[in-house]
C-alpha cells in the first residue's frame, strides 16, 4: 500500500500519511481479496477532484496490474501541466516538436525537447528581426519599457479591484447594527446600548480573467502584452492568463515566475512556437467549455487582447461571447489596431463582437494602455 | 442501521428506495459511514447528489438537516447566531437585580440565548442526522474555512461559551456543481466522488423505479432520446430530474410513442432544455432526428 501511495504521489494526486491511514481503515472493511472494491474504495480516498478522479482507474491498474512504473511517464504529464514552470514549458515545446513526426513519444523524449528547443531560438530572432522593423515598437522591448508596462498592469489591476462583498465585517462607518457587539458592551451599562457599533460590506476584489491573442497578426505587440499580463497576474493571486491562436492555454503559472524577463521570453517561446493563424472564436469557445465555468463568474472581468482578425467565422466570436457574458462577468476587448488613424472595426469578427463588449478600447501604446484607468474604474 | 453492512448490501438497501448508486458511488457512502468522514460529490446539475443525501437519511431513519449554500452565507446564518432581542431583556432585567457582570454575562450567553443554525443543530442531535451542505461551491472561500472544524473534529466554538463538541456525529454529504475550485484544505477532509451522468441502463433502471406504471416502449425511447440530447452542444445538458420530469409529462398527456406527433413531442421538450438558445440548437428537425433514430 505505501508503495502505491507514492505511486499515486508522484503522479500528482495529493495524498499524505491520512490518506494512507484511511484506506488502511478502509481495507479492514471491505474484501481485499476483490480487487475492484480495493480500487473502489481507495479511489473514493484518494482521489479528490474530478481530473484525478478519471485518472484513478488508469493508475490502480498500473502499479497492482502490471507491477508498477509503466505508465509513469504518461500520465505524468497530463496531470500537472503547470506545477512548475519549467516542466509546463518543456511541455509545450513537446507539443511543438510533435509536429516534426517524431516516432516513439518516450523514446525520443530528450531529442524532441533539444530540437524543438533550437527551433524556438530560430524563431524568436526572427522575431526580433521583424520587431526592428517596426520603430514605434523597438521602443518597447527595452527592459525599462517593458517593466512599465508590467507597472501599468498592476496599477490598472489595483483600479479595477474592489467590489462590494455581500458579507458584513465590523466597521467604524458601517451602515448596519452590529448587534453582537453591541450586546457585549452594553452589559457594561446596565443592557443600556450606549455604544453603537456598525458594520458594512467589505471591499472585495475582482477576478481578472486576460485572453491574449499571439497569432501572427499580433505578434509584434506580444511582448508588450505579455509584459502588461505578467503585471495584471502578479498584482492579484486569482488572476488567470491564457494565450490563444490557434488553440487555447493557460499560462497564468508561468507568468508568476519572479524574473520578468526571463518570463516573458520563456512565454514569447512559447507563443512562436504557433504564430501563424487565429481561431478566436474556437478559442473562446473553448475556453467558455473548459474554463469558463471554474474562472468566471459575476466577479470577473474578462479582459481580450487581440486585433479581431479571425480565420473562423464571425458569428462564433459573436456565440462565443454571448454565452461568456452570461457568466454575468464584464468583458474588455483591447485592440491595438484601434490605436490607428481611422480606424474602424472593419475585422469581420470584431464587428460581431462589439455588441457583447462593456469596453473597447485602444492598445497600441502605453499610454494608451494607461488612459483606460477611469474607464476600468467605472466597470 | 449496523455498520458492518457491506457496500453492495447498501447499493441494494439504496436501490430498494428508489436511488440507483453507481459501484463508485455505493463504495463511497459505505466508506464515508464506516470511516466517519465527509463526502464530497461532484457532478453536472441533476444527476442526483441532494438525492443520495435523502436517500441516506431515509435509509438510516435519521434526520435531514440541510444547509444550502450561496454566496455571502456567514456563520450567523449557518451556525450560531445569539438571540439579541432576548438577551437584551435579560440584561434589563438583571440590572434590577443587582447581579454581578460576570453572572450577567454567563447568563445571557448561556444555551438559552443561543439559535442553532443548521451546521450547530446537527451536532448536538441525540441520534446522528444526515447533514447535507448543498452546493457548497456556491459559498465563498471564508465559508470554507468555517466548515474546516466542523469537518475534521465535529466541533464549534463559539468564543462567548467555548468549544461544543459534537454529541453524535453526523454523516455529511457536500455537494457541488464545479462553478468554482473548492479548496484544497475543504478536499483533504473529504472522500470524494464524481457523480456523472448515468448510462443507458442505469438510466432506464431509475426510470423504472421511479415512474413504475410507464410502458416500457416509452421508457426505452425516453432514455434514449435524453441520452443522444446530452451529446448535443447544449448549455445545460438535461439531467436525470429532468428527464424524470419530461417521462412524467408524457406519461401524464398520455403518449405512448414519442415519435407519433411531433407537435406534442416538440411542445413536451419544456421539460428538457432550460433555455432559450438550447431550444433555439434543438429544433423540430433536430428532435425528429434523434427520435427517429431510437426505432
Amino acid at each position: 500500500m505505501q508503495g502505491f501511495m507514492a505511486h499515486l504521489r508522484t503522479n500528482g494526486l495529493r495524498v499524505g500519511p491520512d490518506e494512507f491511514r484511511h484506506s488502511m481503515k478502509a481495507l479492514e472493511t471491505i474484501d481485499v481479496l476483490k480487487p475492484d472494491d480495493v480500487r473502489l474504495a481507495c479511489k473514493a480516498i484518494c482521489a479528490s477532484k474530478a481530473e484525478t478522479y478519471t485518472q484513478f482507474d488508469d493508475l490502480f491498474d498500473a502499479y497492482w496490474m502490471n507491477g508498477g512504473y509503466e505508465k509513469f511517464n504518461i500520465h505524468k504529464q497530463p496531470d500537472q501541466p503547470g506545477s512548475t514552470p519549467r516542466k509546463s514549458i518543456s511541455q509545450e515545446m513537446d507539443d511543438a516538436g510533435s509536429g516534426n513526426g517524431l516516432g516513439d513519444p518516450d523514446e525520443a523524449d530528450d531529442e524532441s525537447s533539444d530540437e524543438s528547443s533550437q527551433q524556438g531560438e530560430g524563431k524568436l530572432t526572427g522575431s526580433r528581426i521583424r520587431n526592428i522593423n517596426k520603430v514605434d515598437l523597438r521602443e518597447m522591448m527595452t527592459p525599462e519599457a517593458l517593466a512599465r508596462a508590467e507597472q501599468l498592469a498592476k496599477d490598472l489591476a489595483a483600479s479595477m479591484r474592489d467590489r462590494r462583498s455581500r458579507r458584513r465585517r465590523a466597521s467604524q462607518q458601517g451602515t448596519a447594527l452590529n448587534m453582537r457587539k453591541i450586546m457585549r458592551a452594553s452589559i457594561a451599562t446596565g443592557g443600556d446600548p450606549i455604544h453603537l457599533f456598525k458594520q458594512r460590506r467589505p471591499e472585495r476584489p475582482v477576478n481578472i480573467v486576460a485572453l491574449l491573442d499571439v497569432s501572427g497578426s499580433m505578434m509584434v505587440y506580444s511582448r508588450v502584452f505579455l509584459a502588461f499580463l505578467k503585471g495584471l497576474v502578479s498584482a492579484e493571486q486569482r488572476t488567470e492568463a491564457y494565450l490563444f491562436h490557434t488553440s487555447l492555454m493557460q499560462v497564468s503559472d508561468v507568468m508568476r515566475d519572479s524574473d520578468t524577463l526571463r518570463a516573458i521570453n520563456r512565454l514569447s517561446l512559447m507563443a512562436q512556437g504557433f504564430g501563424g493563424g487565429t481561431r478566436i472564436g474556437a478559442s473562446l469557445d473553448l475556453f467558455n467549455q473548459q474554463y469558463a465555468a471554474k474562472s468566471v463568474n459575476g466577479r470577473s472581468v474578462v479582459i481580450i487582447f487581440s486585433d479581431g482578425f479571425d480565420t473562423d467565422p464571425p458569428e462564433l466570436i459573436g456565440k462565443a461571447l454571448k454565452r461568456l457574458r452570461k457568466r454575468g462577468c464584464r468583458i474588455i476587448w483591447l485592440n491595438p489596431l484601434k490605436g490607428w488613424k481611422d480606424y474602424a472595426p472593419v475585422a469581420q469578427g470584431m464587428s460581431a463582437a462589439l455588441p457583447y463588449l462593456d469596453l473597447f478600447a485602444a492598445a497600441n501604446t502605453l499610454d494608451s494602455l494607461a488612459a483606460l484607468e477611469p474607464h476600468l474604474v467605472k466597470l | 442501521m449496523q455498520d458492518d453492512m457491506s457496500w453492495q448490501s447498501l447499493q441494494s438497501e439504496l436501490e430498494r428506495l428508489a436511488y440507483i448508486a453507481s459501484d463508485e458511488l455505493a463504495m463511497a457512502l459505505h466508506l464515508s459511514m464506516t470511516l466517519g468522514r465527509p463526502l464530497l460529490l461532484e457532478g453536472a446539475a441533476g444527476v442526483g447528489k441532494t438525492e443520495v443525501a435523502k436517500a441516506l437519511a431515509q435509509l438510516q431513519s435519521s434526520k435531514l438537516i440541510r444547509l444550502q449554500c450561496y454566496e455571502g452565507l456567514d456563520a450567523s446564518t449557518a451556525i450560531y447566531e445569539w438571540n439579541y432581542q432576548r438577551q437584551l431583556l435579560s440584561v434589563r432585567a438583571a440590572s434590577d437585580r443587582d447581579l454581578s457582570i460576570d453572572e450577567v454575562e454567563a447568563h445571557i450567553f448561556s444555551d438559552k440565548y443561543l439559535l442553532k443554525r443548521p451546521l450547530l443543530e446537527a451536532i448536538t442531535q441525540d441520534d446522528p442526522p444526515v447533514l447535507l451542505i448543498d452546493e457548497v461551491d456556491r459559498a465563498d472561500e471564508e465559508f470554507e474555512a468555517y466548515l474546516l472544524e466542523l469537518l475534521s473534529d465535529f466541533q464549534i466554538s463559539i468564543p462567548e461559551m467555548g468549544t461544543i463538541h459534537a454529541t453524535s456525529r453526523p454523516l455529511v454529504v457536500l455537494t457541488s456543481n464545479g462553478t468554482r475550485d473548492l479548496s484544497d484544505a475543504l478536499r483533504r477532509r473529504c472522500l470524494y466522488s464524481f457523480v456523472d451522468y448515468p448510462d443507458k441502463s442505469t438510466e432506464m433502471a431509475i426510470l423504472r423505479k421511479r415512474e413504475p406504471d410507464i410502458d416500457a416502449r416509452l421508457a426505452t425511447q425516453i432514455v434514449g432520446f435524453v441520452q443522444a440530447l446530452r451529446k448535443e452542444d447544449l448549455e445545460k445538458k438535461p439531467g436525470v430530474a429532468e428527464m424524470l420530469d419530461w417521462a412524467a409529462a408524457l406519461s401524464g398527456m398520455g403518449v405512448v410513442d414519442i415519435t407519433n406527433d411531433p407537435t406534442v413531442m416538440q411542445a413536451s421538450l419544456v421539460c428538457l432544455l432550460k433555455t432559450q438558445a438550447d431550444k433555439a440548437q434543438i429544433p423540430v428537425e433536430v428532435t425528429q432526428r434523434l427520435a427517429g433514430k431510437l426505432v
